[in-house]
């Protein structure tokens, strides 16, 4: 029988990485698998990266209760991690009377959450603030706890930080079934073998209702993906006065088309929000580029379609689980529970917004959790909660950067010439804890090929140190994993193929 | 090495490396070139297919040796080099800050700087390309580097969006590499790229253009596995019943390009919405006084030897403006867009250049006019200035004229120059 675990994590997104992250204080053997080639490839790879004030959700509920006390946690949590945060404060802005009126809502439902600081400022004063909003706006809900993050950083350092203090983590490792006897999980089945534990975490993202009816939890349970489109600005054309989120008023629809800043310094603008029938369909579409232009538009009419430089989906786990507090009636909560009918699983389930903000909330709700069930915490000593930043080129001053090429002189070569990301960076992420193995991966990691070029001047070359790095061949080198390859042959090999087939060679 | 220079050229394409050339023929003593790429030559040396040189040597030569020809003169001229060099920003007052592995960090001062960043490739999502994101969907120049640089092949089975001249070479290069190019789907009703090509390149391989049809939906989640191809009409919408699904493993873009500008902006330079390159005189001088800007930045060519004329032309500039150590006020005329013309460049002539050089303008047609045309320049009475013939008038093809010393006296007393095409 291989190595038992205490803790098994299934998924290494935010929340799975974030669970291991904090789990990774105690003296517990964890850990962490994860399907894809990396972590957070799935729902924390594409989102608003906004961190919500927790205004939005329905008072009482799960998601109001983790937003908001996640809020507080992000400060503190991104100076460990060493990861971009801002609490820059965001806006709903209204353009009449009817829209004023449910910003009047937005701001009790906020004061119920226990939102702080919130107000309501008046057209004049908003465009004060952003002039580029649309004229005819009459008002607007500040809330000055909003803010933004930076997603793909975020999962990286956590589940690295969770790495530093002991916990493995296993790559391309599909969770299949669970391991039972009785009621009781003992541990999974994966594609990579069997692994054993006393707990196992459920945080498999738009997967997570699969992963519970295996163990026979909530039958009932479904999660529809729910795809959400982007569209990103170039950041050289087009810049918002300051640094924040602009919401329109939220209708029956949901939040809206947000126009946005993000911490890489485009600004964002989108999502919008279509249930689709398959757990991989992050295509965009011709209908959702202009749905979200229009809604962009209509809020900042400054934004030209030129400055748009990259367009991308992403998919809510959206459940329909009842919230557990009695006194409200709402079906779309967060799933956060021991269940009752099986034993060593912490189940949780309908991640969707505002999920990336609440998870740091989450995994502390699962130690809470854990400790309910009668699991002995104990503290490890030396746990490290910091996980050192490395260095961003782009981001130093002109003496820190000539004094980073003295030093290491890999951060004297741009590869990605519209971000500006240097050699050493790339390779600094090929040998980190968590090794970038893929395009895509390095491009989480340090922003290469997000940039108005989109790859073209980079890819060759990413692709000849990934190839080198990793002592693969060129042709092995993939986008995201095997079966995107980006290459096929050697040029001349056709000319062997050809003498094979006919028989000359 | 050497902090300040007379010219400093950015960009070792056909346009930089002229520049530095005639900057150094012109006068000009300290000139340096600063190549991002690891040699001299720009994108000239992915570009192996035959066709550089016949307007300015009457001789048919693949691009690397088109390079070549001005790289031995470079260096046979000293001018200086930094290869491997990438430029971070450029002020106004002509500082250059740039870094590289051996020398670290530079500070670079220029007396004149010649901008030839050469430009990129419009991308996927400037199109709003619809469908999955995998792997396999590249630009026709990244296809070209992987396959004539890296000698390594992209794809086996492709689709080409797009008739523009990479795309079309691309086809007919892929194909003498073995792989199968399923069809080239041009959204416009006309070709965008240069006949000759298309002739060349697509009817002697047999390889299917189809026009006012185009991509829409990429399929495949890993790699591309096919794509969705419809007809459009006039005004780019869908024709119901057009659909057709082509099985292919790659999907190369040739859908125009883009000047490359953002260190001109840094530096103040004020770039024109049409052609999104710098405003320039006949000298490629731009808005900041001692920059200038010199072939793809300015706007898409369709031939390098006009690259390289106008890289002789702003390098003489240059080197003029080095020398002087200051711009002479000139008397300038502004040139505009007429009839069916969508930009001209240069943007304005200084008058007195006209005593000595002729000045020759560029410009693009809006519609294709497929019968004899003529070209002219009109003065703000509409007198014509300059005139020429030509067989047709296609977008895809600029339209060149020649405005020579001998209309000097007209143009000294012009307010305003008008370019317009006709039929005749």
């Amino acid at each position: 029988m291989s190595k038992e675990y205490d803790v098994i994590v299934i998924g290494a997104g935010i929340v799975g990485s974030l669970v291991a992250r904090y789990l990774s204080k105690y003296q517990l053997e964890i850990l962490l698998i994860e399907k894809e080639v990396d972590v957070g490839m799935g729902t924390s790879s594409a989102n608003s990266a906004a961190i919500h004030a927790g205004y939005d959700a329905v008072p009482g509920s799960n998601k109001a209760l983790t937003n908001v006390m996640a809020v507080d946690m992000w400060p503190q949590l991104s100076q460990e991690l060493g990861i971009a945060y801002e609490r820059c404060g965001d806006y709903v802005v209204a353009v009449d009377d009817e829209e004023m009126r449910v910003l009047e809502e937005l701001l009790e439902r906020g004061k119920q959450n226990g939102v702080p600081g919130m107000e309501i400022i008046c057209g004049d004063e908003i465009r004060k603030r952003e002039p580029l909003l649309r004229p005819d706006v009459v008002g607007a809900l500040w809330a000055p706890t909003g803010g933004i993050s930076d997603p793909f950083a975020a999962t990286i350092a956590a589940a690295e930080n969770a790495m530093m203090n002991g916990v493995t983590l296993k790559l391309s490792t599909a969770f299949e079934d669970f391991i039972m006897e009785g009621s009781r999980i003992i541990g999974v089945r994966t594609n990579q073998g069997d692994f054993y534990a006393r707990w196992v975490v459920n945080a498999a993202g738009l997967y997570a209702d699969e992963v519970m009816h295996k163990a026979g939890v909530r039958p009932e349970f479904t999660i529809r993906p729910r795809r959400g489109e982007y569209l990103i600005l170039d950041k050289a054309d087009f810049q918002l006065t300051n640094t924040t989120i602009l919401f329109p008023t939220p209708s029956s629809k949901g939040k809206g088309i947000l126009v946005a800043s993000t911490l890489h310094g485009n600004v964002i603008v989108g999502p919008n929000a279509n249930f689709v029938d398959s757990k991989e369909n992050k295509d965009v579409t011709k209908e959702g580029a202009e749905e979200i232009w229009s809604g962009g538009k209509k809020l900042v009419p400054a934004i030209e379609r030129k400055y748009i430089i990259a367009e991308f989906g992403g998919l809510r786990a959206t459940g329909n689980a009842p919230s557990p507090n009695p006194e409200i009636n709402y079906n779309q909560d967060f799933i956060i529970e021991i269940p009752e009918n099986v034993q060593g699983l912490v189940n949780l389930g309908g991640i969707e917004s505002p999920g990336f903000t609440a998870a740091p909330a989450i995994a502390l709700k699962v130690i809470e959790l854990l400790k309910g069930a009668g699991e002995d915490l104990k503290a490890k000593p030396n746990w490290n909660p910091v996980r050192p930043a490395r260095p961003v080129f782009r981001h130093l001053s002109r003496d820190e950067q000539a004094r980073l090429i003295a030093k290491d002189p890999s951060y004297g070569r741009i590869v990605c010439r519209c971000e500006m990301v240097t050699e050493g960076e790339i390779l600094a992420e090929i040998h980190s804890p968590i090794p970038a193995t893929t395009y895509d991966a390095i491009k989480r990691r340090t922003w290469t090929g997000t940039g108005r070029c989109q790859g073209g001047f980079d890819m060759p070359r990413v692709v000849a140190i990934l190839s080198q790095e990793l002592g693969i061949s060129p042709e092995a080198v993939t986008k995201k994993g095997q079966g995107s390859e980006f290459l096929f042959r050697r040029t001349k090999d056709v000319e062997k193929d050809h003498l094979t087939v006919e028989g000359l060679l | 090495m050497k902090q300040t220079y007379d010219v400093i050229v950015i960009g070792s394409g056909p346009g930089g490396l002229a520049a530095a050339i005639a900057a150094k023929e012109n006068g000009a003593d300290d000139v340096l070139i600063i190549e991002r790429d690891v040699e001299l030559g720009g994108i000239l040396l992915q570009c192996i297919h035959n066709g550089f040189g016949l307007e300015l040597f009457d001789e048919d030569m693949p691009g690397p040796a088109y390079a070549q020809h001005f790289i031995e003169k470079t260096i046979g001229h000293g001018v200086h080099t930094l290869m491997d060099t990438m430029v971070l920003d450029i002020t106004p007052d002509r500082t250059i800050f740039a870094i590289n592995k051996e020398l670290g960090y530079l500070e670079l001062k220029a007396r004149s700087i010649v901008l030839a960043m050469g430009c990129r490739e419009r991308t996927r999502a400037q199109i709003l390309l619809p469908g999955a994101r995998p792997a396999g969907v590249y630009t026709a120049g990244t296809a070209q580097r992987f396959v004539n640089v890296e000698g390594q092949m992209p794809g086996d089975k492709f689709v080409i969006l797009g008739s523009g001249d990479i795309g079309m070479i691309m086809a007919r290069r892929l194909t003498i590499e073995g792989a199968r190019v399923e069809r080239v789907l041009e959204i416009m009703p006309y070709l965008t790229g240069l006949t000759r090509n298309y002739v060349q390149c697509l009817l002697d391989y047999g390889i299917t253009l189809q026009k006012q049809r185009t991509v829409n939906r990429i399929i495949g989640r890993d790699r591309v596995e096919a794509i969705e191809a419809v007809s459009v009409d006039n005004r780019w919408n869908p024709i119901p019943g057009t659909k057709e699904i082509i099985p292919c493993d790659t999907l190369l873009l040739s859908v125009g390009l883009i000047p490359e500008n953002e260190l001109s902006k840094k530096a103040g330079v004020q770039l024109d919405p049409v052609t999104n390159g710098p405003f320039v005189d006949d000298r490629f001088m731009t808005n900041v006084p001692g920059i200038f800007a010199a072939g793809n930045v300015v706007h898409v060519y369709d031939l390098v030897d006009w690259v390289t004329e106008a890289g002789y032309a702003a390098g003489k500039g240059a080197a003029q403006f080095a020398t002087s150590e200051k711009a002479v006020a000139e008397e300038q005329v502004a040139l505009s867009a007429g009839e069916n013309i969508r930009y001209v460049v240069p943007h304005k002539i200084n008058k007195s250049h006209l005593a000595e050089d002729e000045v020759r303008l560029q410009m693009r047609a809006i519609t294709p006019i497929e019968e004899r045309v003529l070209v002219t320049v009109e003065d703000q009475n509409g007198e014509v200035i300059a005139k020429k013939g030509e067989a047709y008038a296609r977008p895809g093809e600029i339209l060149s004229l020649v405005i020579k010393p001998k209309t000097y006296e007209s143009v000294l007393k012009a307010t305003r120059l008008t370019v317009h095409v006709r039929k005749r």
